[in-house]
């Protein structure tokens, strides 16, 4: 039976390496694009296929797939792309527990991936590997570089809330190792928790002087009426996972003069960052999210990788991806030895746009060239 | 942990729970008079809130849109009745839940397939954005007191109606013997559908006030659902009463658990400890009430057929 089993694959390799050799690119992208949170994987997908249009390669097909927020969907789906259509290229998951699911195995199976937005501790330390690339962020970057903006704005005493899961505690962990200090306190609040009413309470009974969330989606819609409403005057900070341009027109006025972090924002003055936020709104007639603008930047790193090498030829195609010899919208981008981003993390303010809408103002630079602290664990 | 806390999380706790009530007598009722497991309950709930915010950004009167979130879920309720749960009251309890968990499904595709999966816009009325300064001097949101207000008056008022009026008798009579109140000549078709169509309308009320705090969005009903019927199974099933003294142990159980329980662990162990298995524990804490009052009174608090 194994020996069966092996034959099979065996012969499903040859068949793929037979037809690697033909000049055309495939690109296979699942994302999520139904369903909760699925403004980022719609977000993704239309980044990156505004730049795979400004290209005008006819030569790259990509193939878009909805994993519906499903571990399990998107594991076959990967499955399919790689012995069915054997693309040379994966990308697109949202979830770092769908790229957790979907990654090792591709990546081990030699399969180029590119994440434009996941990026679970595991795949930057212990799990790393040569054909995974991370155009995103490592999860921690942004929670870390609003701590250190925090302390650097000489706020002493933050009060630290985040949902009871895997990526509320790792985002808590990662404010408070640049943060530095001591936090008044930490707050765990149930996932998909609507009412905070309670935590309100406690984070006005507190001596807090500030205040750092990380809650995402309709959770982040929900904490921020009833902040609004309740009359705590306290500063908000929180990452650009609560602050996209979608989640902040729902949430409303309440939203205004909260402080978020994120590796990019639309009034970035750079060349590359003018010809995408104009290309977006033309083409799609809404403002681009950061989801977007990683979308957008994991085409253009494909794109320039693919000037020098075809992913055929494993190891140019990946050296050339590892230059990152592209114009990233986010100003200067190159890759740490883990491959992923050694990158400037930005503050955003939410302030009252030209038509009254909230939208997010740039603020300064929060760190620069910020690295993951696990490329230390990682072993290529 | 001051006194002026302490009150303000009464409050919460208080507010959590007369909205858990509005939800649970609906489900308790059905119940009660027809045997009916209704998992599509939370559904009610999400029609009343989306009902809710649509009028009240067209017609930008918040009144007039909890008016129309009342009636849509009514409505609602009432054809959901006609059409699919009258074929259900003689089926076994598997039957019925596996019928509205369709619904479910239906209801919240279907509220996806007209809204779209991002939330919608639902604010408190301006006049109701206030503080009122509670003792010990912390600002309490009106709003929030009048979500309370409002629980209470519907407490009273289904109170009333159970214990005063003609219908109300034919629903107690219902309660305890369904055959013969239907031998007596009673409508019982009509009565169900009256009894289901204001379960109905009482969840869109939960949810439309619910969602101007909270967001619009679609499954928004099913969290609270799964409370609703821990609130049920620990007031007895089938017992408004049980359902309001249940709904307002609950809300306040969980609220000052999810408080004091991890500042409690941090007497004695290291905060971060602390904080995660006090956080873990306070999500447990109702369901073990739930245990403990079950093993004590296996029908709940106040069983309606004892």
């Amino acid at each position: 039976m194994n020996n069966i089993a092996r034959l099979g694959l065996g012969l499903l390799l040859s068949s793929s390496l037979a037809t690697a050799h033909a000049e055309d690119v495939k690109i296979g992208m699942i994302t999520t694009l139904s369903g909760g949170g699925s403004h980022l994987g719609v977000d993704v997908r239309d980044g990156f296929m505004l730049a795979m249009e400004q290209a005008g390669r006819d030569d790259i097909e990509v193939l878009i797939q909805d994993d519906a927020r499903r571990p399990d969907l998107a594991r076959t789906l990967s499955n399919e792309f790689m012995q069915r259509d054997e693309v040379d290229i994966m990308t697109g998951i949202i979830w770092s527990n769908l790229a957790m699911a979907v990654v090792p195995a591709a990546v081990r199976q030699g399969t180029f991936y590119l994440s434009p937005n996941a990026g679970p501790s595991d795949l930057a330390g212990r799990m790393c590997h040569e054909n995974y690339f991370n155009v995103a962020y490592q999860n921690d970057n942004l929670h870390g570089a609003m701590g250190a903006y925090m302390r650097e704005q000489g706020y002493e005493n933050p009060i630290i809330m985040a949902p009871n899961y895997p990526a509320g505690t790792d985002a808590l962990a990662g404010f408070k190792h640049l943060f530095e200090g001591e936090v008044v306190d930490e707050l765990y609040t149930q996932i998909g928790q609507t009412d905070y009413a309670a935590e309100i309470a406690q984070i006005r009974d507190s001596d807090a002087d500030s205040l750092f969330f990380f809650l995402p989606g309709g959770m982040g819609i929900s904490f921020m009426k009833q902040w609004d409403n309740s009359g705590v005057d306290m500063p908000v900070f929180g990452a650009a996972f609560s602050f996209d341009e979608i989640l902040i027109k729902a949430v409303g006025s309440a939203s205004i003069g909260a402080m978020n972090t994120s590796l990019w924002a639309y009034d970035l003055d750079n060349e590359a960052n003018h010809a995408f936020v104009e290309g977006f709104q033309s083409a799609y007639e809404r403002m681009p999210t950061l989801y977007a603008a990683q979308g957008y930047d994991t085409a253009n790193l494909i794109l320039s990788a693919l000037e020098k090498a075809h992913p055929s030829d494993k190891d140019a195609f990946r050296e050339a991806l590892r230059e990152a010899d592209f114009d990233s919208v986010r100003g200067e981008f190159r890759f740490g030895p883990n491959h992923h981003p050694i990158q400037d993390i930005y503050v955003r303010e939410v302030v009252e746009g030209d038509d009254g809408e909230p939208t997010n103002r740039l603020v300064g630079v929060a760190v620069e060239d910020i690295q993951d602290v696990y490329h230390t664990q990682c072993e290529m | 942990m001051s006194v002026t806390l302490l009150i303000e999380q009464l409050i919460n706790g208080l507010q959590l729970g007369t909205m858990l009530f509005l939800m649970a007598s609906g489900l308790t009722l059905v119940f009660g008079v027809m045997g009916l497991i209704n998992l599509a309950h939370g559904s009610f709930y999400m029609v009343g809130a989306y009902a809710t915010a649509v009028v009240s950004a067209a017609s930008g009167s918040f009144l007039l849109g909890l008016a129309a979130g009342v009636i849509a879920a009514a409505a609602t309720g009432a054809l959901v009745e006609l059409i699919v749960i009258r074929r259900l009251y003689h089926r076994p309890h598997l039957d019925q839940v596996l019928a509205t968990f369709a619904l479910i499904l239906i209801f919240s595709e279907g509220t996806r397939w007209l809204f779209g999966s991002s939330p919608l816009w639902l604010n408190p009325p301006e006049w109701l954005n206030g503080f009122a300064t509670l003792p010990g001097g912390a600002r309490y949101p009106i709003y929030r007191l009048v979500i309370i207000g409002v629980g209470i008056a519907v407490a009273i008022a289904l109170y009333v109606v159970i214990s005063r009026t003609r219908l109300g008798m034919r629903i107690r009579a219902g309660e305890s013997d369904r055959e013969m109140i239907g031998a007596l000549g009673v409508n019982i078709a009509k009565l169900y559908t009256l009894v289901f169509a204001m379960g109905a309308a009482l969840a869109g009320l939960a949810g439309a006030m619910v969602g101007a705090l909270q967001s619009v969005q679609v499954g928004m009903g099913e969290p609270v659902l799964i409370l609703a019927f821990v609130v049920i199974v620990i007031g007895g099933i089938g017992s408004i009463k049980g359902a309001l003294f249940g709904a307002i142990l609950v809300g306040v159980v969980d609220t000052l658990g999810r408080v004091y329980l991890p500042a409690l662990f941090n007497n004695f162990m290291p905060a971060s400890e602390a904080t995660a298995i006090g956080a873990a524990l306070a999500a447990m804490l109702i369901y073990i009430l739930m245990a403990v009052i079950l093993a004590f009174k296996p029908k709940g608090l106040f069983a309606a057929h004892d």
